[in-house]
C-alpha cells in the first residue's frame, strides 16, 4: 500500500522538553497496532514555531495542527483522524479571533502571514536525514554553484540580492564575501557564529537544530567563492540537541562527498569542525569569537584590521550569522532578483524572530522584511492576552530599544527600527503590557550588559554599573530629576567611546525608554509612584475594609506574619513596615479585598522626605 | 617607509604609514591624555582617555592608525567633555583616597584629573570592598587602586618575559591577579625586577615600606630599556 500520511511530530527542543518522544512513540505503537505503518509515516522535524503550544505536529496533506498533544490522545488520533478521516476537534488549534475551530494549518493567522525562506525545512524534514534535505532541493544550490559558477559570479549573487548580515549590525553579506576572496593568506577561514547570546532568543538554534544542513550548505559555498578551505561553526554548549544534529548532518554530508576533500568530485575540499563555547555574551562579538576558538580569552580585540583581513590565527576569515548562513543557498538557486521580491529595497528578503512576552502567539516566526510592527504582534502575534494594553515592543535583545505603540506602524527594516532608537539585532521581540513598568524593564537589561561586559575597556566595565545604580536608586524611590540627565549623559558617552559592540549598544533600553517614557521615570522620581506596581519600593498592599470578610485566609499565608485581624471581625491588617510585598494576600483572598497601591496613599513618607 | 598625509587639529602633517595618531600627535607636541598606554609596549585601547575625532567618528589615538586624508581632532569640548566623564567613572570604581596613599602627587590618574580640570565626581561612587595583597617581600598589591590598565600584564609578557599578572574576571569583577591567582609571594616566575611597579600609573602596585606621597615611579626606564634593546 502507498504512503497516505505523514506525521510531522515536532522535536525542536521546547517540544523535546514538553514530552514530544513521548508522543511520538504512543503514536507510533498505535500506528503499528493498527497494521498503518506501510501508510503513515513519523517525521521528527525541528521547531514548528508555536512553541508554547507544544508538543504540536502537523499531518500532511490535509494540514491539520494539533496542539498540546499527550501520549494519551495517540488512540484516539490515530481512530478518528487516520482511520476514519474525522481530525480530533479538541486538539486543533483554535483560533482565537475567530472563536472557531481552525482545521487546516494555512488558515491559521500566526502560519498564514509568515514567509518562509530560511525556515523553509523546520517543522517539515528529519534534520537527521539527509536525504530528506536533499529530496527538497538539498545541496542543489552547492552543486550549481561548483559546477555552472565562478567564484565572483557566486559573490556577485549574493552582492545582488541585497542580503544584510543577520546576527545583528546588518552589514552587507557581499560585500563581506567580496573583501575575504580579495584578502591574501595561506590558509582562509569561514565561520559560522551560533553563539546567540541573547537571552530568551531561539532563532539560531531553532534552525541548526532543524535544518542543519542548509547551514552547512550556505558555509561550503562561500567557503567555494572566498576561497576558504576550513570552517567553524561556533555554538554554545548549552545547546545540545543542535550540537548533535549538526554532527550527524556533517557526517552524513562527508559520506555523500558534499563535504570534505574533493566535493562532488569538483576538485574543491572544504571541510567544518564545531566548536562549544562557554556562552558568554561578549564572545559573539565577532573578535571575542575568534579569540575565543583560539583558545584565549573571550574578550573584544582592536579592530581594524578587521576579521576578513585578518581573523582566526592571523588569517582571513568570513564570518556570519547563523540565519545569514541559512539564506545562501536559496538566493543561489532562485536568483537575486528572486530575493529581491521579498521584504523591502534596502533591507531585501525576510526575517526570523522570536516572538515573546506579552501576545498570545509566542514562538519562532519569520515574515518578510517591511511587516510593520503591528502586523507581526498583532496578527501574527495574536495581541495582547487578558485583555491588556498593549505598552512597548522590545527589538534587539539586551541592546536593543523599547518601541511605544505610536511607532507601531513602523515597517520592520534595519534603518526604520534604527531611527527610532531600536535595532533589529539578532531577532528577539519582547511584547510588553501595561504591566511592565519600562524603569524596571531599562534595568533587567543593563543588569544582563553590565554583567556580560567583559570588563576590558572603562566605559562599559565601569560606566554600566554606574547607570545601573542609579536606576536602582529611582526604582527605590531615591531618585532626582538630575538623575534622568545623568543617565542620559552616561548613556551617550558610553555609546560613543566604549571599545566593542557590547558597551555601543548596551545603553540603548536606558535611552529608549527615557526618550519614550520619560514620564514613568518622572513618577518613580516626583510621586515615588509604579505605575505599574512592579517596584516594590514603591508599592503597598492594603485590605479593602469593605470587602474583607475576616476570613483569614491572608494572614495564615502570609510569610512573614504581616497580617493580622480576628477571625469573622472585618478588617484585617496589613502592617506595611512587616510585608515584604510578595504579593501572596492578594493571590489568595477569595473576596478580592486586597489591593496594591502606588503612589497615591502609600510611600508619604518616602514623598515628604524629597521634598 | 611610505609617508601618509594627515590633517591634525588643522595642521598638514606627514608621517610613515602604520604609525598611530597618537604617535603623530606625540611628533607635533600636541598632548593627548593616556593612561594605558605606555611607549615601549603594546596597546590595548583600555582606558579610553586617548580619544580623538575623525571625521566625526571618537576613536582612541592609541590604536588606530594614520590613513591618508584623515581629518583629526584632538581637542573639543565634546571630547574634554566626555574625558572627563571616563575620568570620573575611574575614580568612582575603586577607592582612591590621595592623602592616604603613597603615590600621592606622583600619580598619573592624579594629574591626569588636574590637567583635565575635574572639580567633582557626579556619578555614584562603586565604594567595592578589595583586597591588598603584602605577600611579596618588597612590593605590594593594591586592588583599591588599580584601574585595570593592563600595563603591568604587559611589562611582564613583554619585557621581562615572566608572564606573571594577568586579568581575571569580567565587568566589575575584574581583577589583575599573578601566576593565576595564587598570592604574589608565591609566584615563582616573578624574578622581583620591579618592572610592574615603575609602569604602574597609580598607586596599586608599589614598593613596601613607603609613607603617604612617598612612591615615586619612572615608567619611562622601561621605554628606554626597550628602546635600547630593539637598537641592538
Ligand atoms: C556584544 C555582541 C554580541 C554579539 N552576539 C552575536 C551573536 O550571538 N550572534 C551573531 O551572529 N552575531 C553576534 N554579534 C555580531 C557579530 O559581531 C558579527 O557582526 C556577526 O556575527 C556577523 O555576521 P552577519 O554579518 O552575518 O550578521 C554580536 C556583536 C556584539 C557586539
Ligand atoms: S565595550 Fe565592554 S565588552 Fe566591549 S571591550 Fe569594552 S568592556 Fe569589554
Ligand atoms: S592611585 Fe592616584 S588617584 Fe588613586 S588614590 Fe593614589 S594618588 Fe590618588
Ligand atoms: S616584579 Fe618583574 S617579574 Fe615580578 S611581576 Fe613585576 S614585572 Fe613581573
Ligand atoms: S596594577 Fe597598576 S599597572 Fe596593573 S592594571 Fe592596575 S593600575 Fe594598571
Ligand atoms: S519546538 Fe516545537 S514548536 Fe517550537
Ligand atoms: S591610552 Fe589609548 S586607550 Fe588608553
Amino acid at each position: 500500500m502507498t504512503r497516505r500520511l505523514d506525521v510531522l511530530v515536532c522535536s525542536g527542543a521546547a517540544c523535546v522538553s514538553s514530552h514530544s518522544a513521548a508522543v511520538r512513540d504512543a503514536l507510533s505503537r498505535e500506528i503499528d497496532e493498527n497494521g498503518l505503518s506501510n501508510e503513515i509515516r513519523i517525521v521528527e522535524t525541528g521547531c514548528m514555531g508555536p512553541c508554547e503550544l507544544g508538543p504540536v505536529m502537523l499531518v500532511y496533506p490535509d494540514g491539520a495542527f494539533y496542539i498540546h498533544v499527550k501520549p494519551e490522545d495517540a488512540a484516539e488520533i490515530v481512530q478518528e483522524h487516520f482511520l476514519k478521516g474525522r481530525p480530533v476537534k479538541r486538539l486543533l488549534w483554535e483560533d482565537p479571533e475567530a472563536r472557531r475551530i481552525v482545521e487546516g494549518k494555512k488558515q491559521i493567522p500566526f502560519f498564514a502571514k509568515q514567509v518562509k525562506v530560511v525556515l523553509r525545512n523546520c517543522g517539515r524534514i528529519d534534520p537527521e536525514n539527509i536525504e530528506e534535505y536533499i529530496a527538497a532541493d538539498g545541496y542543489e544550490a552547492l552543486g550549481k554553484a561548483l559546477t555552472q559558477m565562478a567564484r565572483n559570479e557566486v559573490i556577485q549573487v549574493i552582492t545582488d540580492s541585497g542580503l544584510r548580515g543577520r546576527g545583528g549590525a546588518g552589514f552587507p553579506t557581499g560585500k563581506k564575501w567580496q573583501f575575504v576572496a580579495s584578502a591574501t593568506g595561506e590558509t582562509k577561514y569561514v565561520v559560522c557564529n551560533g553563539d546567540e547570546g541573547d537571552p530568551g532568543a531561539f532563532m539560531d538554534r531553532s534552525l541548526l537544530e532543524g535544518d542543519p544542513h542548509t547551514v552547512i550548505e550556505g558555509m561550503t559555498i562561500a567557503a567555494y567563492a572566498v576561497g576558504a578551505s576550513r570552517g567553524y561553526i561556533y555554538i554554545r554548549a548549552e545547546y545540545p540537541l543542535a550540537i548533535k544534529r549538526l554532527q550527524i548532518a556533517l557526517g552524513q554530508a562527508r559520506k555523500m562527498g558534499l563535504l570534505g576533500e574533493n566535493i562532488l568530485e569538483t576538485g574543491f575540499s572544504f571541510d567544518i569542525e564545531v566548536r562549544m563555547g562557554a556562552g558568554a555574551f561578549v564572545c559573539g562579538e565577532e573578535t571575542a569569537l575568534i579569540a575565543s576558538i583560539e583558545g584565549e580569552r573571550g574578550i573584544a580585540r582592536v579592530r581594524p584590521p578587521y576579521p576578513a583581513v585578518r581573523g582566526l590565527f592571523g588569517m582571513p576569515t568570513l564570518i556570519n550569522n547563523v540565519e545569514t548562513w541559512g539564506n545562501i543557498r536559496h538566493i543561489v538557486l532562485n536568483g537575486a532578483d528572486w530575493f529581491r521580491s521579498i521584504g523591502t529595497e534596502r533591507s531585501p528578503g525576510t526575517k526570523v524572530f522570536a516572538l515573546s512576552g506579552k501576545v498570545k502567539n509566542t514562538g519562532l516566526v519569520e515574515i518578510p522584511m517591511g511587516m510593520t510592527l503591528r502586523e507581526l504582534i498583532f496578527d501574527i502575534g495574536g495581541g495582547i492576552p487578558n485583555g491588556k494594553k498593549f505598552k512597548a515592543v522590545q527589538t534587539g535583545g539586551p541592546s536593543g530599544g523599547c518601541i511605544p505603540e505610536k511607532y507601531l506602524d513602523t515597517p520592520i527594516d534595519y534603518e526604520s527600527l534604527k531611527e527610532l532608537g531600536a535595532i533589529m539585532g539578532s531577532g528577539g521581540m519582547i511584547v510588553m503590557d501595561e504591566d511592565n513598568c519600562m524603569v524596571n524593564i531599562a534595568k533587567f537589561f543593563l543588569e544582563f550588559t553590565s554583567d556580560e561586559s567583559c570588563g576590558q575597556c572603562v566605559p562599559c566595565r565601569t560606566g554600566l554599573p554606574r547607570m545601573l545604580d542609579i536606576l536602582k536608586r529611582i526604582t527605590s524611590g531615591n531618585g532626582t530629576m538630575d538623575d534622568l540627565d545623568l543617565l542620559q549623559h552616561l548613556g551617550e558617552m558610553i555609546i560613543e567611546t566604549s571599545f566593542c559592540g557590547l558597551g555601543k549598544t548596551a545603553p540603548n533600553p536606558v535611552l529608549s525608554t527615557l526618550k519614550y517614557f520619560e514620564d514613568e521615570y518622572r513618577e518613580h522620581i516626583e510621586e515615588k509612584k509604579c505605575r505599574a506596581k512592579v517596584c516594590t519600593d514603591l508599592i503597598a498592599y492594603r485590605i479593602d475594609e469593605d470587602a474583607c470578610r475576616a476570613c483569614g485566609i491572608c494572614a495564615v499565608n502570609c510569610p512573614v506574619g504581616a497580617i493580622t485581624g480576628e477571625l469573622g471581625k472585618p478588617p484585617y491588617i496589613i502592617d506595611e513596615e512587616a510585608c515584604i510585598r510578595c504579593g501572596t494576600c492578594l493571590e489568595v483572598c477569595p473576596f478580592g479585598a486586597v489591593h496594591v497601591l502606588s503612589g497615591e496613599l502609600c510611600n508619604q513618607d518616602k514623598r515628604e522626605g524629597s521634598k | 617607509m611610505k609617508e601618509i598625509l594627515i590633517r591634525i587639529d588643522g595642521k598638514e602633517v606627514s608621517a610613515p604609514a602604520g604609525s598611530t595618531i597618537l604617535e603623530v600627535a606625540k611628533q607635533q607636541g600636541i598632548p593627548i591624555p593616556t593612561l594605558c598606554h605606555l611607549d615601549g609596549l603594546s596597546d590595548i585601547g583600555a582606558c579610553r582617555m586617548c580619544i580623538v575625532d575623525v571625521g566625526g567618528k571618537i576613536v582612541t589615538s592609541c590604536t588606530t592608525k594614520i590613513a591618508e586624508g584623515m581629518e583629526v581632532i584632538t581637542n573639543s569640548d565634546r571630547l574634554a567633555e566626555l574625558r572627563r566623564l571616563n575620568l570620573e567613572l575611574i575614580f568612582a570604581e575603586r577607592n582612591h583616597v590621595c592623602s592616604m596613599c603613597v603615590s600621592n602627587n606622583h600619580c598619573e590618574l592624579q594629574d591626569l584629573a588636574c590637567d583635565l580640570g575635574m572639580q567633582h565626581v557626579e556619578v555614584p561612587y562603586a565604594y567595592p570592598r578589595l583586597s591588598l595583597d603584602a605577600s611579596h617581600p618588597k612590593f605590594i598589591i593594591d586592588q583599591n587602586r588599580c584601574i585595570l590598565c593592563g600595563r603591568c600584564v604587559r611589562v611582564c609578557a613583554e619585557v621581562e618575559g615572566a608572564h606573571v599578572w594577568g586579568i581575571a574576571g569580567r565587568g566589575s569583577e575584574a581583577r589583575v591577579i599573578t601566576e593565576l591567582g595564587i598570592d604574589w609571594g608565591d609566584a615563582e616566575m616573578c624574578t622581583d625586577c620591579g618592572k610592574c611597579v615603575q609602569v604602574c600609573p597609580t598607586g596599586a602596585i608599589v614598593e613596601k615600606g613607603k609613607a603617604a606621597a612617598e612612591m615615586e615611579k619612572h615608567p619611562e626606564l622601561v621605554t628606554t630599556l626597550k628602546e635600547r634593546r630593539e637598537n641592538d
